[in-house]
């Protein structure tokens, strides 16, 4: 536990203290514990947490202090002090007063607490048990009865709570109230009886609700998920990267026996500071799910799909792609390394580049974008920290990037930082951030985005979103260029980045080399000892699905994508049918069930291999599950490669990695960017609105299927409109309404808002609500909104 | 610290130099003395004999010797195991391997909220010790004086938790069922529960 605190460059005021009889220089205003901590001196606590505000709830970390000679009356708690000239501190280790006052504490925390170590959860990794042993007495003078109270409870579907367990450090209400700003848990009763508690109506329905079961110091918080599971003893943690979205999360996995029990957040600093959302924590069932694939697959002449030998698969693979004109199609979870395998399997042994990663809705405009603005830079989580204004397009950061909201809610906590949401609808998070909202019409972002004023030291944050809306990339660039403001892009996705670097989109090659550059493509083919790479600007995936569908493709590579991601999932699924379909998933899929050869790979725990995040910066992780047999899909593409007599030589994770670092970054120009216009506004009747969307952080995602606790804590599927439509079509808030276009409907409880009075919102993919499977849209699409 | 063990060069060993003991050998032991020596093998032949016929015959062991494990169970045939994983903690061969399992309503095996889901002991590995049965908190885990422990194959020498359950006695039932009236695992800990009640009864 170590203070990650302020890393400002100013020059700060150092203060000399002696603690234990050493002397320290600490900057103004650090706390006597984390002074001591900097000499080595642990003193014991549980309320004490470097990145929650001071609260002296435990009395653990006692000390005797004095200053200038004067010495506090009684023992002082260490964790709520800051240094001061002169001050002369002893710790348990030189004053027997404090020592005595620590023992003391310990003791009366332990007179309520039972003795069920042996059943807890937290046994073996508890800082109770731990500083039990270093700081407290072997031996219980208490002879009364233990206070109990009916247990566990749920404070959420996920987070259990053993209230006679708790010792009332408030970390947890300190972080749901300092950290995430879900001040849904908090003490309640007095005395003996004190206990975390929820709102009646209220359950703990945080995003970010497992860090309390991480921060909280005794066994009081479990997971359900993880609940008698495992000890600390049997699982063999390995550091690795979250595959959940684009924030870039530190994460530590604990697998036992090669199967993943548990994940962490782990502490980074620069990025997500210890903390993680849920979904990152609880989100791996897919991972052991039962159905995952095992063996290759092949369509036999019966059409029917076959368990194949890996030599025969990868024949068949390689038949069905020789002399055909074939495209891929990555999917946006690909590791750099593999989406560099799909780039340069692609270009070399396909010889097309008509590749995307995008399996979303999107627009050419976002591909300009991203390869004239986006691809080769870096940005960092330092730059919201130093931002004067952040300007949020497309993008809802506690839904789709949970750790640049935490890392938002800091700076806005702190500092006060202007946050500016341009959107449909108020959503929560953004609420919370108390930013200004700039509401629009689903389709008129692009007049809102040029309306700003920011200055160059203010940062846009564009979503994935933007793409959905003509022209608001465009106003985008636009703004950045007049005000000198920075450009992030936020995808949602964890591989998006790194396949753009990768070069897994039409119009670059790896490492950002536009494919209209002919330096680049020679750069590239000497590189990679080929003649040439192709010249066209490659389809994008929707171009690819009707090129298929018009029989000018005839065969497609697919990792991970699921056809109902895209706004065309009903000619995506006749493609996937029509086309010769070579299909890497780890699980059945719309797609392997269409494919003629099913490949499987290893998911992220299984493999090595590093995530680009938004920032541009790259986590690799090695493999948690040492022995899987399961191998990446660069290792395979790669062995089809060989197959088809076109070598990619890319046999081995580790082999992508070293070509992809020595290939570098292009250093050439970039592509140009032409703006797009922005689109007309819809001519709307009085029961049509246009549609409008966004996922949820906690929904019907692929990598969240198999666990029901999460999902339990997923926010109520609802669609929002504004009280002048509610009052047209004669809704209150609970009513049913019904959204439906030619293509279909779904029917939701209504929920009347703050949202634009031409737009409806719902989420795109929660149960109930999958409004790509459904209406074939999301977004800036006319649908009738009607009582139902 | 290598530099103190440098080898002894050859010609530091003399091997034409090296001395030698005498061996004392003094004939043949007096009478008196082989008679002594006698005398204890002679005695001997009228003594009881110790060595049985094993495996016809079994001798009982010290009543605390180190046997073959068992997983008791509480009067009322409960199980006393939850799967804490002490004993596989404090294991010195690594021999035990549990996971636990939480207790529903519908599937109770043990009082309280847990219940050791898989429990195996390795005999290839176990070493005897008793550190487990020390280390077990419910006294669930306990050493039989069953000795017999020898097979041919290893898998059949990983017990699993059927193979070590304590058999049911009387007035015990077959898990699952729900915990005796009105008590909870505090009070089976206390040895407060006799026997299983008729309430018990929902297998049949």
């Amino acid at each position: 536990m170590t203070t990650t605190q302020s890393q400002t460059t100013e020059v700060v005021d150092m203060i000399t203290v002696v603690i234990d009889g050493f002397e320290v220089s600490v900057p103004k205003g650090t706390l006597v514990i984390r002074a001591a901590e900097k000499l080595g001196i642990q003193i014991p606590r549980f309320c004490d947490h470097p990145l929650l505000d001071p609260v002296g709830a435990c009395r653990q970390c006692l000390v005797d202090i004095e200053i200038n000679g004067r010495a506090f009356p009684k023992p002082q708690a260490s964790c709520t002090i800051p240094v001061e000239p002169g001050m002369i501190v002893k710790t348990q280790l030189t004053s027997d007063v404090a020592e005595k006052a620590q023992r003391g504490v310990m003791e009366l925390l332990l007179v309520n607490h039972p003795l069920d170590c042996p059943v807890c959860d937290k046994g073996g990794e508890c800082p109770l048990q731990n500083q039990a042993m270093s700081n407290g007495q072997a031996e219980s003078r208490f002879e009364g009865k233990k206070r109990t109270f009916e247990k566990p409870i749920n404070l959420s579907s996920q987070v259990l709570l053993d209230r006679e367990r708790c010792v009332l450090c408030a970390r947890c209400t300190r972080f749901s109230e300092q950290i995430a700003s879900d001040p849904f848990i908090t003490l309640n009763e007095r005395g003996a009886l004190q206990q975390v508690g929820i709102y009646e109506e209220q359950p703990f329905e945080s995003y970010f609700s497992g860090n309390t079961v991480q921060i909280c110091p005794v066994g009081a918080l479990t997971g359900a998920s993880y609940r008698f599971r495992a000890r600390p003893f049997d699982l063999v943690s390995t550091p690795s990267a979250c595959e959940h979205c684009a924030s870039g999360c530190d994460m530590r996995t604990d697998v036992r026996r090669g199967k993943t029990l548990r994940r962490l957040g782990g502490d980074d600093p620069t990025i997500n500071e210890e903390w993680n959302c849920d979904k990152g924590r609880w989100a791996f069932k897919y991972i052991t799910a039962i159905d995952r694939l095992a063996q290759p697959m092949v369509r036999n002449s019966d059409g029917e799909l076959v368990v194949a030998s890996w030599p025969e698969a990868i024949a068949a693979a390689a038949a069905g792609l020789s002399g055909a004109k074939a495209a891929v199609l990555v999917g946006g979870r690909a590791t750099y390394e593999d989406a560099y395998g799909y780039s340069k399997f692609a270009r070399v042994a396909l010889g097309t580049n008509d590749i995307d990663f995008r399996a979303r809705v999107t627009s050419d405009e976002e591909r300009d974008f991203l390869a004239a603005h986006i691809v080769g830079t870096s940005t960092t989580y330092k730059d919201i920290d130093k931002a004067d204004h952040v300007l949020l397009v497309g993008f809802e950061p506690e839904e789709e990037s949970p750790i640049v909201f935490l890392r938002l809610n800091k700076q806005v906590r702190k500092r006060k930082l202007k946050v500016t949401s341009i959107g449909t609808k108020l959503s929560i998070g953004v609420e919370k951030l108390g930013a200004t909202f700039v509401k629009v019409a689903p389709g008129a972002e692009s007049a809102a985005i040029a309306s700003q004023s920011l200055t160059a030291q203010s940062l846009i944050l564009v979503g994935e979103r933007a793409s959905e809306s003509a022209g608001a990339l465009s106003a985008v660039a636009a703004l950045a260029a007049q005000s000198g403001a920075k450009i992030a892009w936020i995808p949602r996705r964890a591989g998006e980045r790194g396949a753009l670097e990768a070069g897994a989109i039409g119009n670059l090659l790896p490492g950002g080399r536009p494919v209209t550059d002919a330096a680049a493509r020679v750069d590239l083919a000497s590189a990679w000892s080929v003649a040439s790479v192709p010249t066209n600007v490659g389809r994008s995936t929707k171009e690819i699905v009707s090129a298929i569908n018009s029989g000018e493709l005839s065969a497609l590579v697919v990792g991970g994508v699921d056809p109902l991601d895209l706004d065309n999932s009903t000619e995506t699924l006749s493609a996937l049918k029509k086309a010769f379909v070579v299909s890497l998933e780890i699980a059945p899929s719309a797609v392997t069930e269409r494919a003629d050869v099913v490949l499987p790979v290893a998911a992220v725990t299984e493999k090595s291999g590093s995530f680009l995040n938004w920032t541009g910066s790259a986590r690799a992780f090695d493999a948690a599950v040492a022995d899987s047999l399961n191998r990446s899909d660069v290792r395979i593409l790669s062995m089809i490669a060989d197959e088809l007599g076109k070598t990619i030589s890319l046999g081995t994770v580790s082999a992508a990695a070293r070509e992809i670092a020595s290939l570098g970054p292009w250093d050439g120009a970039r592509a140009a960017f032409t703006a797009t216009p922005a689109g007309s506004a819809a001519t709307l009747a009085a029961d049509e609105a246009l549609i409008t969307s966004w996922r949820r952080l906690l929904d019907l995602g692929t990598l969240q299927k198999g666990e029901d606790n999460l999902a339990g804590t997923a926010r109520q599927t609802v669609a929002v409109i504004s009280p002048k439509r509610a009052s047209a079509i004669g809704v209150t808030t609970g009513d049913q309404v019904s959204i439906s276009n030619s293509l279909g409907s779904v029917v939701l409880p209504v929920l009347v808002e703050d949202i634009h009075d031409d737009a409806v919102w719902a989420p795109r993919n929660s149960r109930g609500s999958e409004l790509l499977a459904k209406l074939g849209s999301a977004h800036g699409v006319v649908v009738k909104v009607v009582k139902a | 610290m290598s530099d103190q063990l440098e080898p002894k060069a050859s010609k530091d060993v003399d091997v034409n130099n090296v001395e030698f003991t005498p061996v004392v050998n003094n004939g043949p032991s007096s009478l008196p003395a082989q008679l002594k020596g006698f005398w204890i093998t002679f005695r001997t032949m009228f003594k009881k004999t110790l060595a049985v016929e094993y495996p016809e015959v079994k001798a009982p062991t010290q009543e605390r010797f180190h046997g073959r494990h068992q997983l008791n169970r509480h009067p009322d045939g409960l199980e006393k195991c939850i799967g804490c994983e002490l004993c596989a903690w404090a294991c010195p061969a690594d021999a035990i391997y549990v996971e636990g399992a939480d207790n529903t309503e519908e599937n109770r095996m043990s009082p309280g909220e847990r219940y050791g889901k898989v429990y195996q002991i390795n005999y290839l590995r176990c070493v005897f010790c008793g550190l487990c049965i020390e280390a077990c908190p419910t006294r669930a885990l306990t050493m039989t004086n069953e000795y017999e422990l020898a097979d041919n194959s290893r898998s059949s020498l990983i017990f699993e938790k059927d193979d070590l359950l304590a058999p049911l006695r009387a007035g015990m039932l077959m898990p699952p069922h729900p915990m005796y009236p009105e008590a909870d695992h505090h009070t089976y800990y206390r040895g407060e529960v006799p026997e299983a009640h008729p309430s018990q009864e929902v297998n049949k």
